[in-house]
């Protein structure tokens, strides 16, 4: 299966005339060649989960939504809602920038996505079970052997363990991208350490400080639950060792980790302790933190540390972040971990390319969302298409994240096409390749007013036992320069509030 | 609580009240400098001993003239206990730990970082002098009354001010310290126009002439203002005052935890001298001496509540 899709294609959308003192987004002519907008659609009127918005405001003052837009960026300053950006010596804390556009979804729209995601993310802790158990799926050859035995996000410490309550990913950001009226695609599983969580709560804190006049008169589903659902369901997950009342605790890198903020926001949300390493060490076979009186022993930590640096005794010699000796405790059942070590095998980009089988073979249905087509350079025919197609194509590593190291081919000039052309030959197992999707767009204000811009959506997912809960939203990210694709933060993208209706 | 986390709190507090300090000394030099004849350089020495940074400002300078001293005070990148440099350590302690923050304690130090940095950017002249130190002042207060205002009594509490109080206490001990001379009733100017200054000097670099005039009458004499430095229970930045609340705060984590450590005694004999020697005995047996041995116990009482409530390991 092949899907082509339009490269960025062009928006003729009219932008406010800041003179005239009016706010206007709304098509000028038909054109045959555009990305989706979502508050536009194909007409000239908005869509309708975004009519109330529209009307609203094409009435504001321009002047006095530049000034909250303003307002917005000094209010994430004094709250300290920042990130670190690695290799920047000065501004070393920086803003995402945030876009008082709300990016809107209607309840049938979100009831879909909610129902795939479910389906997606069940799959996935069954197939890591399944990994690090029987490996049915390879028996039943609908994953090679190689792609897991050979894979580095494969934990052989995991083989045979089962962690508490069965769970493998007590949190997961779905990266959905859309480009049609109907069309959604999952981009990626986000199944070891998701973050940008606190900016989906603080874009919403912000939005209703900004403008509580809206929120009366729209009925948009509350996200604010997620930090008392987060705290159940890791409680949910408690080892055996447990007695009473769980004690959870947040393991980060420390404060200049790029996402300390996030720690931070989570562990003071959810009443939790925020340790680092060195906070921490083996007590009569549990973790335990030292406290003021003592030293008191964690039943679920949720860490923010990855796999290769939790523990210097198993993993990363060298790595001072995590606890020598967890990966024992975990084990023998004295602490859980969220995410489980070893869950970086289900989000491996070579994996997701098989997700719509995973879904199949586990759940016995077939996916509610779409996998974008991917081609497996390991693959010779793939490969052969890939070095063919390259400039029409996006091409990323397999253990990648964060908009690292991938190639844009539209965007690439000659030269940047030879390089990564001869390292595509040289390791191709070590790529993927899809096709450039035309990514919806959603208006963002800029000076000159309003002006499409492509956006994609991280919806966060908690498994517990019992249960999963998906905040109706997630984060938008948008790609503040026109034309662009990358969303990433690091990459320069920012963030909008994500709106999903009620019925 | 984490171990990490009171200390933070302890070393979060400890620092803001130390560049309020700072602030107080340099107004208090600067006021003085305005209204007299003697001759310059000895006083801006003074104001550099008096912090602590003798050492590493005589590493770069050669002379104590305002224009060196202030730099140096306020926002040099060589001088760890810098005004800049200390609210920027609060502000990262206070990253660290921000979960044991209310929301405007948190912001109410960001905003003191965001508004020194600016302020401090770039070196401050004489004439803006008096708005700086006023600016300083100021988000030092609001982090406090935030402090006040909106935290639960609790460990947390607890930490940041005996964090606050050793400092505050070490900082009255310094300028006793380095000003003990002049509280001497042996030398030669008694009563002198220039011993009244000197005077004045100590007393507005702890915020207390007004104090003072009321309670004394207009009195102003050496062993008064050692009293009221040193012994005074309502003056709030007196040894004893500090050593009152440090006693108190102690005692409130002993019950809440259960657990007596060894600075509880510690600080229980330094109140109890403090509370139980009148002056004309810490006069006759040196003043000197009593102000040394005050500063060495009060920095032994820091490391003790380090060790004691497991900050560092």
């Amino acid at each position: 299966m092949v899907v082509r899709f339009n490269v960025l294609a062009g928006v003729r959308i009219e932008i406010c005339d800041c003179s005239r003192r009016v706010m206007r987004y709304s098509r000028t002519m038909p054109d045959t060649n555009t990305a989706f907008d979502e508050m536009l659609g194909d007409s000239s009127a908005a869509r309708s989960p975004y009519r109330e918005y529209h009307d609203w405001i094409e009435a504001e003052d321009p002047t006095r939504l530049q000034k909250k837009s303003t307002d917005a960026e000094a209010f994430f300053r004094r709250t300290g809602i920042t990130f670190n950006v690695y290799g920047r010596q000065n501004a070393n804390e920086s803003l995402i920038p945030f876009d008082i556009v709300p990016r809107i979804l209607s309840a049938r729209e979100w009831a879909r996505l909610s129902r795939g995601i479910e389906q997606r993310v069940r799959a996935l802790n069954a197939f890591l079970y399944d990994i690090y158990h029987r490996q049915e799926i390879v028996r039943a050859g609908r994953v090679p052997v190689e792609l897991v035995a050979n894979n580095d996000a494969f934990l052989p410490q995991m083989i045979g363990v089962s962690p508490p309550g069965g769970i493998y990913t007590h949190i997961v950001g779905t990266d959905i991208v859309r480009t049609g009226e109907e069309s959604f695609y999952v981009l990626e599983d986000n199944a070891r350490t998701p973050s940008g969580v606190s900016y989906m709560l603080e874009n919403r804190e912000t939005m209703m400080q900004m403008f509580p006049e809206l929120f009366s008169q729209i009925h948009v589903r509350a996200v604010s639950d997620y930090p008392k659902n987060l705290r159940r369901s890791l409680s949910a997950c408690a080892p055996t060792a447990c007695d009473g009342r769980p004690v959870i605790a947040v393991l980060t890198p420390g404060i200049h980790n790029s996402a300390y903020f996030e720690h931070s926001f989570l562990a003071d949300q959810m009443g939790a302790e925020l340790v680092e390493g060195h906070d921490l060490r083996v007590v009569d076979g549990r973790i335990a933190m030292r406290t003021t009186r003592g030293y008191r022993a964690i039943d679920v930590l949720y860490r923010r540390v990855d796999d290769e640096f939790l523990d210097p005794l198993n993993f990363n010699r060298d790595s001072l972040l995590g606890v020598p000796g967890i990966m024992d405790v975990y084990r023998a059942g004295g602490i859980s971990i969220a995410n489980a070590p070893g869950t970086g095998i289900a989000d491996d980009k070579a994996i997701y390319s098989y997700m719509p089988e995973i879904v199949e073979f586990y759940t016995g249905e077939k996916a509610i969302l779409r996998n974008v087509p991917t081609w497996r350079c390991s693959e010779a025919d793939s490969l052969k298409y890939v070095l063919e197609n390259l400039s029409e194509l996006v091409v990323k590593e397999v253990h990648g994240s964060g908009g690292y190291g991938m190639l844009v081919g539209p965007a690439a000039n000659k030269r940047e096409l030879a390089a990564f052309k001869r390292k595509l030959m040289a390791r191709p197992g070590n790529y993927i390749a899809q096709p450039t999707l035309s990514l919806s767009t959603v208006p963002i204000l800029t000076k000159k007013g309003l002006a499409p811009r492509h956006v994609d959506l991280r919806p966060f997912v908690l498994v517990s036992p019992e249960r999963i809960d998906i905040t109706p939203g997630g984060l938008t990210r948008v790609a503040l320069e026109k034309g662009s694709l990358v969303v990433n933060s690091s990459q320069g993208g920012g963030t909008k509030d994500t709106w999903v209706l009620e019925e | 609580m984490l171990g990490k986390t009171a200390g933070g709190l302890f070393w979060m507090f400890r620092y803001l009240e130390r560049s309020e300090n700072t602030a107080r000394l340099l107004e208090a030099e600067s006021r003085i400098a305005l209204t007299r004849a003697s001759s310059e350089g000895e006083d801006w020495d003074s104001v550099v001993s008096t912090s602590g940074v003798r050492h590493s400002y005589c590493q770069k300078y050669d002379q104590f003239d305002a224009t060196n001293v202030i730099d140096f005070l306020l926002r040099d990148p060589d001088n760890s206990s810098s005004v800049l440099a200390v609210v920027e350590s609060a502000r990262n302690n206070a990253r660290l730990v921000r979960t044991a923050l209310t929301r405007e304690v948190w912001e109410a130090v960001n905003v003191c970082w965001m508004t020194l940095k600016d302020l401090l950017a770039n070196p401050v002249r004489v004439r803006e002098l008096p708005e700086v130190l006023g600016t300083i002042r100021q988000q030092s207060a609001l982090v406090r009354g935030a402090l006040h205002g909106t935290m639960m009594r609790n460990d947390i509490f607890d930490f940041a001010r005996l964090g606050m109080f050793v400092e505050r206490a070490d900082n009255t001990a310094r300028i006793l310290d380095v000003k003990y001379y002049v509280l001497l009733p042996s030398v030669s100017y008694v009563g002198s126009s220039l011993d009244n200054v000197q005077w004045e000097i100590i007393l507005r670099s702890v915020s207390a002439q007004g104090a003072y005039r009321w309670q004394n009458e207009g009195d102003i004499n050496p062993k008064g203002i050692a009293r009221f430095l040193m012994l005074d229970r309502c003056m709030p930045r007196s040894l004893a005052f500090c050593y009152g609340k440090i006693v108190d705060n102690l005692s409130y984590l002993a019950e809440d935890y259960g657990m007596v450590h060894e600075s509880h005694g510690q600080a229980a004999t330094t109140f109890q001298r403090l509370r139980e020697t009148p002056i004309e005995e810490v006069f006759d047996s040196g003043l000197h001496e009593f102000i040394e041995e005050f500063i060495r116990q009060n920095n032994l009482l820091g490391q003790q509540i380090q060790a004691d409530y497991r900050f560092t390991g």
